[in-house]
């Protein structure tokens, strides 16, 4: 197999491209990627700030390295969501990243904050790990951007995860969220960063593969307890679909975000926000989800959770 | 040829030599969704893999 650029012996086919690259010219191409994404959705640009969400996994290492490398000024946000030996491992594959490239980064600790991890957080709250974990990630990593003067939040999903978001929003017809999945929601509230998604026009094994090539330390073991999440079945049949026609992921996300694109024009969304009555971040209620967490967590968890430790 | 695989961490043994993309046809593993790794390198699925090697098949896919 050849590299379709320049001939050299190829270390990867893209079937979705119908091409196959050597490994200087697979580098370019995921570069040049992430750089379209950048400057054709207009995320960013070189004079601002940019908290990178780092989970030591492979899309937000690979991003992280990718915008340092671009020269943009990046501010890493680990959340230690106390999941046992997964998350220690996840915090020092973060921090050995970080201190060999001497980027900044900032952690949160659930158990600091909430005197418990996420599962405990769940089970208190009565919610599935994973939605629960969405709030408080969501919540803190824009309260913490916005913290350290940092205009964006890039966070490292990719085509595999935005294309099986959409599929399980179009299954379920969920209208609101279909208006919000974006690569770039803007800041509509002075307290909210602008979030991006620069790794959105890869797909996930060219994110691992240039991971792998360019020698990045990341966390291959999946969140325990993501076992048996719905993102896994989309995923699943998404790829059996992509085996049979490659290219279908690519279509499907991309001309849903066209469709997307020339409705905005046509109704543009204006998000009805307001100012949670707790916490005074923005919300669309009067209290936000995260503070609704916390006062369930609180009334109906903490006492259990202080008993325990 | 000894094949390492994840989720959850275990060994396979396949007869070589092979291409890796019949190793993973005979795993019944789609090759969109793993990394075949040898060594500390990658190899691209045309590249043969010899009884003497030891190959990590390493996924790609996460939670998301």
């Amino acid at each position: 197999m050849r590299c379709r650029k320049c001939s050299a012996k190829a270390i990867i086919r893209l079937p979705r491209h119908n091409t196959a690259f050597c490994t200087p010219c697979f580098s370019e191409y995921v570069t040049d990627q992430v750089q379209r994404a950048i400057k054709g959705d207009r995320m960013f640009g070189h004079t601002e700030g940019v908290a990178v969400a780092v989970s030591g996994g492979k899309d937000s290492l690979v991003l992280w390295e990718i915008l340092s490398r671009l020269g943009y000024r990046t501010l890493g946000l680990h959340i230690d969501l106390g999941i046992g030996e997964y998350s220690q491992i996840s915090q020092r594959k973060v921090e050995a990243f970080a201190q060999a490239r001497n980027l900044p980064f900032v952690v949160h600790s659930l158990r600091e904050t909430h005197g418990a991890g996420i599962t405990e957080i769940a089970e208190g709250v009565h919610r599935p790990p994973c939605s629960a974990c969405g709030v408080i990630k969501r919540y803190n990593m824009n309260a913490i951007a916005s913290q350290h003067g940092m205009p964006v939040l890039a966070t490292g999903h990719n085509l595999d995860d935005e294309a099986s978001r959409l599929l399980g929003n179009v299954l379920h017809w969920q209208d609101d969220y279909l208006d919000k999945q974006s690569p770039v929601l803007p800041n509509s509230h002075p307290k909210l960063v602008r979030k991006v998604k620069p790794l959105y026009r890869l797909a996930e094994r060219e994110i691992a593969a240039w991971a792998v090539l360019q020698k990045i330390d990341y966390i291959v073991d999946e969140c325990p307890n993501s076992v048996g999440s719905k993102m896994f079945v989309y995923k699943d049949a998404l790829n059996r679909l992509e085996n049979a026609a490659p290219g279908t992921k690519h279509q499907f996300y991309f001309q849903f975000l066209d469709r997307q694109k020339a409705r905005a024009q046509v109704s543009p969304l204006e998000p009805n926000l307001r100012e949670c009555a707790s916490c005074g971040q923005p919300s669309t209620a009067e209290i936000c989800s995260y503070c609704k967490l916390v006062g369930t967590l609180q009334r109906e968890a903490e006492p259990a959770l202080k008993v325990l430790t | 040829m000894k094949i390492l695989l994840h989720h959850p961490p275990r060994e396979a043994a396949l007869k070589g030599p092979k291409k890796v993309l019949q190793v993973l046809r005979e795993l019944e593993i789609l090759p969109d969704t793993v990394l075949v790794i040898r060594g500390e390198e990658l190899i691209a699925e045309d590249e043969i893999v010899d009884d003497s090697d030891t190959i990590e098949v390493r996924p790609v896919i996460s939670g998301g």
